[in-house]
């Protein structure tokens, strides 16, 4: 689960990292506000979006009076900011962060993560800070510096201090940087984190190390136990159709296509979308129903499915092993009559008792392709669409 | 006896009087699982499904000189049950339970190596299907019908693809030596590579299927492995060629967040090490049998 740049600070301020001067606004006479309270002579007006690369898509604003203030946020409140990272429907802008601008001497990235080859968490940073970790890798890959953390011990001070006289900082400063390494390792072990990146992290010009941008995401499995993180969430930077689907127990991932997706098991639907896609169709959605695939369940998934206008055609998919075909058979029908299905359906049921499933499907009257194979589903859903485009 | 699991193998069950624990645990002895007990903290002394139930791990090992075990304790509790049983001594442990937090797995594969190498518990899962060697036994929750006995071998993270490509053999009279599902966590107890080598040692399998997906690094350690040190062939299909970079699919670990984890990236990897590929999900069973039959032919 992702949160925003200003709750990342908020939650990172509490572990001894320094951060500029900010506060929220919602509205342009807000943000001057913040600013009059923020003091000083320049300020940043910074877009809230679950995104990196706000920059480069306008989302962040430098302005040295009120009236700059007030058209910046005016500017950006209720506009959709696209980025590299937010697909072509962009993120919407609802919530600005004002901060107090920062005179930047030097700027150093850092970054922690669970690596998954050393199943460790793992500190990432560079002295040429300001570009995205990829681009480090690409054009300095000899700047990173990597140490793992042994979980039995937990981090300890000597490789905090290892990483600030690696990035160079001057004596003066490595005792402030151990504390914000530290402070940061402590909030992403304790919270379950999952993604923890200080980009740029600068040195100003009067030598101070300060958190200038702040992103965090967390561990999805944990929130159980993170009441307070899991409050972050926000639901306005989702794709509605997740939101729509995953609130109610899916497992759903909207895309861009044509042939909507129902099925169970997560590589099973992985493995169906690649198959539509060599079938030279698109799918609208990775939907993994679980495993049960009960009758409930089938008539969420369709619902979730025909909520995206997209959808010309869809295609079930099941395994039914623990349960039985004739089971979910019953189910699918029961769905359709229940939510009313206007768009050419293909299924394809495979497992315990599938002659009898199919048959209930082929005896129920209603107007349903039946596949035996994967491949054949996909063939006859891609066929279906290029029918319904005509 | 192909790998890990045979009808003799002596079975526990963690969660056992749970609702699901309780269902899986009847199916697996109607398969023929020599299941001999079960654990549920403070149902100790009891029976279930006509078996006694213990307290603890280490007592319920002492009393039925199990071997295995099978987790179906939820999320929050599960890291706690899979360091239990490697603390009693349990050999193999299966965990099915999916939802595990990261970091608790972290903690549970450092805890293990507690343990001199010989000693150390060998973990299949979490978020796993299990493993079956099908006509023998089964610890999971895969339907044990769709498997016939055979000598091919099949590891993969998805529980609904591994069956797919065990039924399309089925189609083809090829048969399965051992199934092993090792989950779609990011952080898992067994790797690709892990049960590669177990394949590789056993006499009763003569060839292996590997079914992986997008993200993570152990789909390349495989490649390197079966380059490097397996004299059997190795045929592979990686799931999530049309999924978006950066977007999860299911899967904890289905992610593609660094290079060489997309499904392209991999495939092209296995490839270079000499890895058969399964174009599609559906030419498992054409995919295998080619490549017996110049097995043959070479033999």
């Amino acid at each position: 689960m992702d949160i925003h740049e200003y709750q990342a600070k908020e939650i990172l301020s509490r572990f001894n990292v320094s951060i500029p001067r900010g506060g929220l606004a919602y509205s342009p006479e807000q943000a001057t506000y913040r600013a009059r309270e923020i003091g000083g002579e320049r300020w940043v007006v910074k877009a809230q979006i679950h995104s990196g690369a706000r920059g480069k898509a306008g989302g962040i604003k430098l302005c040295t009076t009120d009236s700059e203030i007030a058209d910046a946020a005016d500017f950006l409140l209720g506009r959709r900011l696209v980025t590299h990272q937010t697909g072509p429907a962009g993120k919407l802008v609802s919530r600005l962060y004002i901060e107090a601008a920062t005179d930047i001497e030097r700027e150093i990235y850092l970054g922690f993560v669970m690596d998954r080859t050393t199943e460790r968490i793992m500190i990432v940073a560079s002295g040429s800070g300001g570009m995205e970790i990829e681009e480090i890798a690409a054009n300095e890959p000899e700047s990173i510096i990597r140490v793992s953390v042994d979980p039995g011990a937990g981090m300890q001070t000597f490789q905090a201090r290892e990483i600030a006289f690696g990035l160079g900082l001057e004596p003066g400063q490595v005792g402030k940087a151990v504390e914000m390494i530290m402070g940061c390792y402590t909030a992403f072990s304790n919270l379950d984190a999952a993604m923890l990146e200080i980009n740029p992290l600068v040195v100003t010009e009067s030598g101070d190390l300060v958190a200038l941008d702040a992103k965090m995401s967390f561990d999805e499995n944990a929130l159980f136990r993170r009441p307070h993180i899991a409050e972050f969430r926000d639901k306005s930077q989702e794709d509605p159709r997740e939101t729509y689907a995953n609130d109610r127990g899916l497992s759903y991932v909207g895309l861009d296509g044509n042939i909507g997706c129902i099925i169970n098991g997560a590589g099973l639907a992985m493995a169906t979308l690649d198959m539509i896609k060599l079938a030279g169709g698109e799918p609208a959605n990775f939907l993994d129903i679980g495993g049960g695939a009960s009758p409930d369940r089938v008539a969420k998934s369709f619902r979730a499915v025909l909520r995206d206008q997209n959808v010309k055609v869809i295609l079930v998919n099941i395994f039914a092993g623990i349960n039985r075909c004739d089971w979910v058979a019953e189910g699918v029908l029961k769905a359709i009559e229940e939510v009313g299905v206007d768009v050419p359906l293909v299924v394809r049921l495979a497992g315990t008792n599938v002659e009898e499933g199919r048959k209930i499907i082929s005896d129920s009257g209603h107007d349903i392709l039946l596949a035996d194979t994967l491949a054949e589903a996909a063939g006859l859903a891609v066929d279906a669409w290029k029918k319904s485009t005509n | 006896m192909a790998i890990l699991l045979d009808s003799k193998t002596p079975v526990l069950v963690q969660g056992f009087t749970g609702k699901i624990g309780a269902f899986h645990t009847a199916e697996m002895i109607e398969y023929g699982t020599n299941v001999v007990g079960g654990v549920t903290p403070g149902k100790g002394g009891s029976t279930h499904l006509g078996l006694p139930v213990f307290n603890t791990v280490k007592g319920a090992v002492k009393e039925t000189g199990a071997t295995a075990s099978i987790v179906f304790v939820p999320p929050p509790f599960a890291a706690d049950s899979i360091m239990e049983a490697a603390d009693a001594g349990v050999k193999t442990c299966v965990c099915i339970t999916d939802g595990i937090p990261t970091q608790d797995m972290i903690r549970v594969k450092r805890y293990m190596r507690r343990y001199k190498f010989e000693d150390r518990m060998r973990l299949i899962g979490p978020n796993c299907a299990g493993m079956i060697t099908p006509g023998h036994a089964m610890m999971g929750i895969m339907p044990g019908h769709i498997y016939m006995p055979g000598r091919v071998g099949i590891v993969g993270r998805s529980g609904t693809l591994g069956y797919e490509a065990a039924s399309q053999l089925k189609t083809v009279d090829i048969g399965i030596s051992t199934s092993i599902g090792i989950g779609g966590d990011p952080i898992n107890g067994s790797s690709f590579r892990d049960i590669l080598e177990l394949f590789e040692n056993d006499p009763d399998t003569d060839t292996v299927v590997m079914i992986g997906e997008i993200g993570g690094p152990q789909e390349a350690a495989a490649a390197a492995y079966a380059r490097d040190h397996m004299s059997k062939p190795l045929i592979a299909y990686i799931a999530g060629l049309s999924a978006p970079k950066g977007r999860r699919m299911g899967h904890a670990g289905a992610i593609i967040s660094a290079f060489g984890e997309s499904a392209q990236e991999k495939v092209e990897i296995l490839k270079e090490a000499g890895v058969h590929i399964t174009p599609t999900p559906s030419h498992f069973a054409e995919t295998v049998e080619q490549v017996l039959n110049g097995m043959e032919k070479a033999a």
